[in-house]
C-alpha cells in the first residue's frame, strides 16, 4: 500500500505534469527547429507567434461559447483551433512577405535575421496586448479532470490523490497526433521531402528545381500550426497571458538546442529533457521516501537536491553541458 | 513624409509648451502600468488623479494653482526602467512630488537614485517592504501603506485564531515577497506556528509544477501564497488546486483582487486573506465619491488617493510647492491634532490650512503616519465564501 502511495504521489507531482509540460515544450521546440533548419535562423518571435495564434483561438472560443456551441466534455478551444491556425498562418506569411523575404533576397547573415526576428517579436508582442490586453484570460471549459485527486482517493482508498486533468490528456494526445502528422509529412510527401532537401543543401535543392518560395511558404504554414497548437494546449493547461508566452521562449530554445537545432526528433527529446529536469531535480522526496522507508528511517528534512529557485539553473546547466560536449545537440542537429 | 513628421512634432511641442502653464503644479504618478500588478494600477492612478482633480476644482491650493498629473510606468519589477521613468518626471517634466512607486523594489530604487539626489518627496501607496522603513530618505519618503512587518503579525494572528498551526509558505522572489515571507515566518513561529517550507517562486514563468511538488511534499494545513494575483501567485494556486496538493490558501495583499474571484471562485472556498483596508467612514465616503468612475475598492486605490492628497495638503501647509519646504509638513497634516478630513473634503482642508488651522487627514484609509513616515496599518480580513471575497472583520 505504501509503495502504491509513493508511486501515486510521484506520478501526481512529477510524472504527469512533466509529461504534459514536456509535450507543450516539444511542440514549441519543433517550430523553432523547423525554422532553424529550413530558413536558417533562430526565430525569437516564436513565443509571440504562439501567443497570437492562441489569442485568436481564445477569441473564437469565446464567440462559440456565447453562441452556445461547445464540445461537451472537451474544451471548446479544440473547435476554435483551426481558425487560430489560419489566422496565425496569415500573420506569419504576411510577416515573411513584408520582412523576412527582403532579408532572404539580400542573402542576409543569420545573425541579422535573428535581430530582425527580435523586432518582429516586439511588434507581435504589442499586437497581442493591443487586441486582447495584457491580463490573464481563461478560456478552458468542459470537464476539468479526467480523474480528480479527491475521486481517486475515494476510488482506491489510497492516502495520495492522483489528478489527471483533461487538458493534460488532450495535450499528450494532440502532441502525439501532431508529431506523427509532421513526420509523415516530412518523410513521405513530395513537399516534405523537398523541404528536407532544401534544409540539407540549399544549392543542390535549387538545382534540382525545388521552388524555394514554396518551401518557405509550407514551412511557415507548418510552424503556424505547431505554434498555435502548442500555445493553445499550454493556455488550456495553465492560463493565457501574453507575458508568459514571451517567457516560454527560453525553455523552448533550451529544448531545441539540447535536442539539436534543426532536428525534429531532437526537439521532442529536448522538450522532455528540459521539462523532466526542471521538475525532478528540484523535487522534495520527503513524501515519497516517507512511504517507502521504514518509520525509523523516515526523513525529517525535505530531501530536496536543489531548492526550486534553481530549476531554471538546472535546465540551463544541461544546455551548457550539452553545448560543451556535444555542440550539435543530442540528436545531431546543426552546430549553433 | 519627413516634413509632415516635423510639422506634427513641432505642433506637439508648441501645444506642449502652451499647456505647461507656470501656474500648474505637476505631480508624478509612477505606477507599474505594465508588469506583474498591471491589473491593479489603473484604478490606483485614477484614485490619485481624483484627489488632484478635486484640489484643482476647488481652486484653493496656494491661491488657485491647478494640479497636473504626469503618469510614468514603474514596471513594478525593472529598477532600471523605473529609475529612468522617474528621472524623466523630475528633470524633464519638473514634477514637485511623486505619488508612487508601487512595488517595493522599484520604490527603493527610485528613492535612492532619483528622489533623494533631486530632493523630491515621494509618497508610495503600496510599497510595503519592511526594508523601506530604514532606507536613507532625508525625510522625503512616506507611504500610506503599512510595512509588511505589521502585515506578517496580522497574518500570523489570523491563521492561529482559526487553529491553523502548520502552513507551507511560498513567496514571489522579490523585495515584497521575501520581506513579507520573512516577517510572517518569524511572527508565526514566535507565536507557536510551524512553517514547513519557505520556498520562492519566480513570476511569469511557464510552469509551477516543481514548486508545487516541493510544497506538497512538505505539507501543511494551508498554503500561504505571498505573491501577485496576476503572476506566479495565480500559477501556484492553479497548480496546487489541480494536483490536489492544497484545498485552502491564505492570501496577503498582493493576491487579493478581482482576478482571484474570477479565476478561482468556489475552488478556493474557505481560503482566507488580508489586505490593507479600514472600516473608517472614509472608505465608504471614498466609494461614494468615486461612484462608477473606477473601482474604488480595488487594493491600494484609496491609499493612492490619500498619498496624492497628503502631498497637496502638505504643500498648502508649507505655503510652497517646493519639496524641500513641504516635506516636513506631511506628518503634520496626516496626524492629529486638527479637524478630521475625509475624502471629498480636500477643499475644506485647504481652507482650514490657509486660515492657519490644523487638519488631521483621515482620508479613505484612516491615515495615521508613524515612525519613519509609514501607515500604522489597518487590515481587512477576508474569506472566500461562495466564490466571493467577503469581509470577516477589520483589524
Amino acid at each position: 500500500m505504501d509503495f502504491l502511495n509513493a508511486i501515486v504521489a510521484l506520478s501526481n507531482f512529477v510524472l504527469i505534469p512533466a509529461v504534459a509540460y514536456g509535450s507543450q515544450l516539444a511542440l514549441g521546440a519543433l517550430g523553432v527547429t523547423l525554422i532553424y533548419g529550413i530558413l536558417r535562423f533562430s526565430n525569437f518571435a516564436h513565443g509571440d507567434t504562439m501567443a497570437f495564434g492562441t489569442m485568436v483561438v481564445v477569441l473564437f472560443t469565446w464567440w462559440f461559447q456565447s453562441m452556445g456551441i461547445t464540445l461537451g466534455p472537451l474544451p471548446t478551444a479544440l473547435l476554435a483551433l483551426p481558425f487560430g491556425i489560419i489566422a496565425c498562418a496569415a500573420l506569419v506569411i504576411g510577416t515573411d512577405k513584408m520582412v523576412y523575404q527582403f532579408y532572404r533576397e539580400q542573402k542576409a547573415k543569420p545573425v541579422i535575421l535573428v535581430i530582425v526576428s527580435m523586432g518582429v517579436m516586439f511588434i507581435m508582442n504589442g499586437l497581442v496586448r493591443f487586441i486582447i490586453g495584457p491580463n490573464d484570460q481563461r478560456f478552458a471549459d468542459g470537464e476539468r479532470f479526467i480523474i480528480s485527486a479527491r475521486d481517486f482517493k475515494q476510488m482506491t482508498g489510497l492516502r495520495e490523490g492522483l489528478a489527471i486533468k483533461t487538458t493534460q490528456g488532450i495535450t499528450v494526445v494532440v502532441a502525439v497526433i501532431a508529431v506523427v502528422l509532421l513526420f509523415w509529412f516530412l518523410n513521405r510527401t513530395r513537399t516534405g521531402k523537398s523541404m528536407r532537401a532544401y534544409s540539407d543543401n540549399e544549392d543542390l535543392a535549387l538545382l534540382s528545381g525545388i521552388n524555394p518560395e514554396r518551401v518557405v511558404l509550407y514551412t511557415w504554414l507548418i510552424v503556424a500550426a505547431l505554434a498555435t497548437v502548442a500555445g493553445t494546449l499550454y493556455g488550456l493547461d495553465k492560463t493565457f497571458k501574453p507575458f508568459t508566452y514571451f517567457q516560454l521562449l527560453l525553455p523552448i530554445f533550451a529544448a531545441a538546442i539540447v535536442g539539436g537545432l534543426g532536428s525534429p526528433l531532437g526537439a521532442i527529446a529536448g522538450g522532455f529533457v528540459i521539462a523532466f529536469s526542471e521538475v525532478t531535480i528540484t523535487y522534495a522526496w520527503k513524501k515519497v521516501l516517507g512511504y517507502l522507508l521504514p518509520e525509523t528511517l523516515e526523513p525529517d528534512g525535505l530531501v530536496q537536491l536543489l531548492s526550486t529557485d534553481y530549476k531554471f539553473a538546472v535546465s540551463f546547466a544541461i544546455l551548457v553541458i550539452v553545448l560543451l560536449f556535444k555542440p550539435t545537440g543530442l540528436f545531431k542537429g546543426k552546430s549553433v | 513624409m519627413k516634413k509632415l513628421l516635423m510639422a506634427t512634432a513641432a505642433t506637439a511641442l508648441m501645444t506642449g509648451s502652451a499647456l505647461a502653464d507656470d501656474h500648474a503644479v505637476k505631480l508624478g504618478v509612477i505606477l507599474g502600468f505594465t508588469g506583474p500588478i498591471e491589473s491593479l494600477t489603473p484604478s490606483m492612478a485614477d484614485g490619485a488623479e481624483l484627489a488632484m482633480k478635486e484640489v484643482t476644482d476647488s481652486g484653493k491650493l496656494l491661491g488657485g494653482k491647478a494640479v497636473m498629473p504626469v503618469r510614468a510606468d514603474s514596471t513594478c519589477i525593472d529598477a532600471g526602467a523605473a529609475t529612468a521613468a522617474a528621472e524623466r518626471l523630475v528633470t524633464a517634466e519638473g514634477v514637485k512630488g511623486i505619488m508612487g512607486a508601487d512595488c517595493s523594489g522599484v520604490t527603493g530604487a527610485i528613492l535612492a537614485n532619483v528622489a533623494v539626489p533631486n530632493g523630491v518627496v515621494m509618497i508610495s501607496p503600496s510599497a510595503t517592504s519592511p526594508a523601506l522603513s530604514s532606507a536613507e530618505d532625508n525625510g522625503l519618503f512616506f507611504r500610506t501603506a503599512p510595512s509588511d512587518a505589521r502585515q506578517g503579525e496580522v497574518m500570523a494572528d489570523v491563521l492561529l485564531e482559526q487553529g491553523i498551526e502548520e502552513v507551507a509558505l511560498t513567496y514571489t522572489n522579490n523585495d515584497y515577497g521575501k520581506g513579507l515571507a520573512d516577517s510572517f515566518k518569524s511572527a508565526y513561529e514566535s507565536k507557536g506556528g510551524t512553517v514547513t517550507i519557505n520556498a520562492a517562486h519566480e513570476d511569469g514563468k511557464a510552469d509551477y509544477t516543481a514548486e508545487v511538488g516541493a510544497l506538497a511534499a512538505a505539507g501543511g494545513d494551508r498554503l500561504v501564497v505571498a505573491g501577485y494575483v496576476d503572476q506566479g501567485g495565480a500559477g501556484i494556486v492553479r497548480a496546487a488546486l489541480d494536483s490536489g496538493a492544497f484545498d485552502t490558501f491564505h492570501f496577503p495583499d498582493g493576491m487579493i483582487g478581482q482576478a482571484l474571484e474570477d479565476n478561482f471562485g468556489t475552488d478556493i472556498e474557505g481560503s482566507t486573506g488580508q489586505h490593507p483596508g479600514t472600516d473608517s467612514p472614509g472608505a465608504a465616503k471614498f466609494v461614494e465619491q468615486v461612484g462608477d468612475a473606477f473601482d474604488a475598492t480595488s487594493p491600494f486605490t484609496p491609499e493612492s488617493y490619500d498619498a496624492a492628497a497628503l502631498i497637496l495638503l502638505a504643500m498648502q501647509a508649507a505655503g510652497s510647492v517646493e519639496p524641500g519646504d513641504y516635506k516636513d509638513k506631511v506628518m503634520d497634516v496626516a496626524n492629529a491634532p486638527g479637524e478630521k478630513i475625509y475624502p471629498g473634503e480636500l477643499g475644506k482642508a485647504l481652507d482650514i490650512i490657509a486660515g492657519g488651522g490644523d487638519v488631521d487627514y483621515v482620508g479613505a484609509t484612516a491615515v495615521e503616519l508613524i515612525g519613519p513616515g509609514e501607515s500604522a496599518g489597518n487590515y481587512r480580513q477576508v474569506e472566500i465564501k461562495d466564490g466571493k471575497l467577503t469581509t470577516v472583520k477589520y483589524r
